[in-house]
């Protein structure tokens, strides 16, 4: 027999660059890019047994008492505050500009890179929580205490240097955080027993 | 003047495709409780995506609330979880990390803005046990109360 010989068409390939560039659109608008955002915080390290009842020696004045009932009230010092004035009130506290003796006790040091410096070292700003309280609440809070310091370290950076925190340069910045480093500690408030569990 | 050769052009763009398909992670877990994340007037990025691990908290959505109830839950990966889960779920993932990355896992807590502060304290405190210290309260940018 005699077998005819067939010539295969080729195939028309010229579409093809257009359907992988319909897949290639299609992936990069399906995909989502953008990353979340949130407040990063560092706990403390868990304390051993035997220490926690060995309760820190803290002078009255330095500790900012900062409470959020299960009604969501955010009291400051035993005032009832908003939290747009909560800012203030803790810059205010930190401070301590007229050298109040009910505010925090001013000392000040040698630090390197940043010369004698004059601030509030053993604040502390004790959050207290109640179990019953908002998520949104304790964020807030949160937030605005991160803005404080963050203010302050702006401030101090413009006092010293005439430039913005942000410009600075990485030593500088961390000689500033350690300065003005975050001190709140975190109690929470449940049925009379209380926890302590602080964050740096 | 020939014609320009577009012959290679299907594999240059396959190729480009491959690229972001290998790139860009599908895989994102399915939510089994209800989060609308609450806001903040400070958030920064979340940067090393590999580095993070997520603790998802809330209302149960309501296809689970027959068999789960209710009550604000907790969902590690794909299942709900409890409290007391955590600590291992932690300890595995990041024994799962590569050795230098393990003291840069950074723990995000993906919580609902209604979630009462009891149950966020609890997981606070079995993090610090397991001390999974770098933690992140997922949030949104507020401008203005």
């Amino acid at each position: 027999m005699e077998r005819k010989k067939r010539k295969v068409g080729q195939i028309n390939a010229s579409s093809m660059a257009d359907i992988s560039f319909l897949l290639l659109i299609f992936f990069l608008v399906t995909t989502s890019m953008n990353v979340g955002t949130g407040l990063s915080r560092r706990l403390p390290p868990p304390v051993p047994d035997q220490q926690k009842l060995k309760s820190a020696d803290i002078k009255k004045r330095n500790i900012f008492i900062l409470r959020i009932t299960n009604q969501n009230e955010i009291i400051a010092q035993g005032e009832k505050t908003d939290i747009r004035q909560l800012r203030q009130k803790v810059i205010q506290f930190i401070k301590n500009e007229n050298n109040d003796p009910n505010l925090p006790e001013r000392i000040t040091e040698d630090v390197p890179l940043l010369g004698k410096v004059t601030y509030t070292k053993n604040h502390i700003i004790s959050v207290e929580t109640d179990a019953e309280a908002r998520y949104q609440t304790y964020i807030d809070v949160q937030s605005e205490l991160v803005a404080a310091y963050n203010e302050l370290r702006d401030e101090f950076a413009m006092q010293r240097f005439g430039k913005h925190y942000h410009y600075l340069g990485e030593d500088l910045q961390r000689a500033i955080q350690n300065t003005f480093s975050q001190r709140i500690s975190e109690v929470q408030t449940e049925n009379l027993t209380k926890k302590n569990n602080g964050t740096h | 003047m020939p014609a320009l050769s577009t012959s290679s052009l299907p594999d240059i763009i396959f190729m480009l495709l491959f690229f972001f398909m290998a790139v860009t992670n599908l895989k994102e877990t399915t939510y089994r409780v209800r989060i609308t994340p609450p806001q903040a007037t400070q958030v920064q990025k979340l940067e090393n995506k590999s580095l993070i691990r997520y603790i998802y908290v809330g209302e149960p959505l309501p296809q689970y609330q027959n068999s789960f109830g209710s009550q604000t839950c907790i969902q590690l990966n794909d299942a709900f979880a409890d409290v007391s889960e955590i600590g291992n779920y932690i300890v595995s993932e990041r024994s799962a990390m590569r050795e230098e990355d393990q003291n840069l896992m950074t723990v995000c807590i993906r919580a609902d803005k209604d979630t009462p502060m009891g149950v966020i304290n609890e997981i606070k405190e079995s993090l610090r046990k397991v001390y999974a210290l770098k933690i992140v309260y997922a949030a949104n940018q507020r401008n203005r109360y």
